[in-house]
């Protein structure tokens, strides 16, 4: 450990620490709270942006696919996840319908837009637009999506109804199950550190 | 090894809640922002206490309709019938489906209500300035964080229900008053969640030192 290292804060109790250096993949963790302050990751915003363009492809195929179909009497009957907010809507439950949309649709869609938006200039070797803004952004929006929640939902749902009809899961359903992994990953490898760090090498 | 036991606060050192930048407050600024990313600093979250309470008691008090109106009205050539939160628990549960039953009774009963217990704790602790347990509270608080979101569960089996069965013509469903309340919760907690600073549970530390040292 040297003296010249520099200090960082931990964001949970603000103690201030010297940066170490990190073999690939370490954690490093407050001394004192526990909390993670970062993590090595090789390669991390390449991997983040690979894994991004395939979230992106998924969230695509996943909303203009029916998710579950209900067959009763030789009737296919299926729902998409924006036919569902639509129904919410129309059965006046405005409310409700506007948290499962901005839950499942906007939130996971602001995420990876913002994303794709930071990480594919700075791959090109150039700085983004608005980085500080967007960055903000997503780092507000990344809570409020609830892919895997939704996913969990759908679940337990297809077992209320399993008695009533047959159930045809849709192609929407795989593609969720997919987008929540997807999802997950580029949480685990996204490295904001690396991304500020790239950011001011270009400038 | 003697690690560096100063808070970037005692040092006059502000933190970016948003890139991690630590920087030095200009002396006469009342609007700190930070240099890199331009978001609002602050040493503390401004009046975390208080917001934090006035939103857990909004949700506290929200809980109580969301627990006792029906969260789904069904209607068919049999009747009608309102099912509670619990009420849904329980028909897993009769109908042999325990995983679920236990699922939804996790996610919907348990971990709203725990979550505001603990952000109670977490509050009256932070707010007496006590040194009790402080890692394990800093645990805790990152527990509630991980853990609110999964809270959502009924609101999405609600509406897909809603959405399926709505097309068919057997019956009607149709989301009760009670979703409202449970979505707003939901919701609520996680702001509450979000307006407390962890900082404040290790606050104590750094008064007991300045005063031994003083």
């Amino acid at each position: 450990m040297t003296a010249s290292a520099p200090l960082i804060a931990c964001h949970e109790c603000d103690l201030l620490q010297r940066e170490v250096p990190l073999p690939q993949g370490g954690v490093v963790r407050c001394g004192r709270c526990g909390a993670e302050l970062y993590r090595s990751h090789p390669h991390s915003l390449e991997r983040t942006l690979a894994l991004t363009a395939a979230a992106i492809v998924l969230f695509a195929i996943a909303n203009s696919y029916p998710i579950v179909g209900l067959k009763l009497q030789g009737q296919l009957i299926q729902t998409s996840l924006f036919h569902t907010v639509k129904t919410l809507y129309d059965e006046d439950m405005k409310s409700i319908a506007a948290l499962v949309f901005t839950t499942t649709m906007l939130m996971p869609a602001l995420e990876l837009l913002a994303m794709t938006w930071l990480l594919l200039p700075l791959r090109l070797g150039r700085a983004p637009l608005g980085f500080a803004p967007v960055f903000r952004v997503l780092q507000a929006v990344r809570p409020w999506g609830m892919v895997e929640v939704l996913m969990l939902g759908v679940l337990v749902s297809m077992v209320k109804l399993a008695h009533l009809a047959t159930l045809v899961p849709g192609i929407a359903l795989w593609s969720f199950g997919a987008l929540m992994l997807l999802m997950a990953a580029v949480a685990a490898v996204f490295d904001p550190r690396e991304l500020w760090a790239r950011v001011s090498a270009v400038r | 090894m003697n690690p560096v036991q100063a808070t970037a606060a005692s040092l006059g050192l502000l933190v970016c809640h948003a890139c991690g930048l630590l920087s030095r407050p200009a002396p006469d600024s009342h609007d700190a922002r930070c240099p890199r990313c331009g978001a609002h600093l602050h040493f503390r979250k401004p009046d975390s206490i208080t917001r934090t309470w006035a939103l857990l008691i909004t949700a506290m008090i929200l809980y109580i309709p969301a627990n006792l109106l029906p969260m789904m009205n069904t209607s068919s050539l049999f009747g009608s019938q309102s099912d509670t939160i619990m009420s849904g628990v329980v028909y897993f549960w009769t109908s042999g489906s325990w995983y679920l039953a236990l699922i939804i009774f996790f996610a919907s009963i348990m971990v709203p209500m725990l979550k505001m217990i603990a952000l109670v704790l977490l509050l009256v602790t932070a707010q007496s300035h006590s040194r009790w347990q402080q890692d394990q509270r800093a645990r805790l608080y990152r527990l509630v964080e991980f853990v609110g979101r999964w809270s959502m569960l009924d609101i999405y089996v609600v509406a897909v229900i809603v959405a399926l069965v709505q097309l068919q013509g057997l019956a009607t469903i149709q989301p009760g008053p009670g979703a409202i309340a449970f979505g707003a919760v939901v919701v609520l907690t996680m702001f509450a969640a979000m307006a407390f600073d962890p900082r404040l549970i290790w606050d104590p530390v750094e008064k007991q030192h300045g005063r031994n040292t003083a």
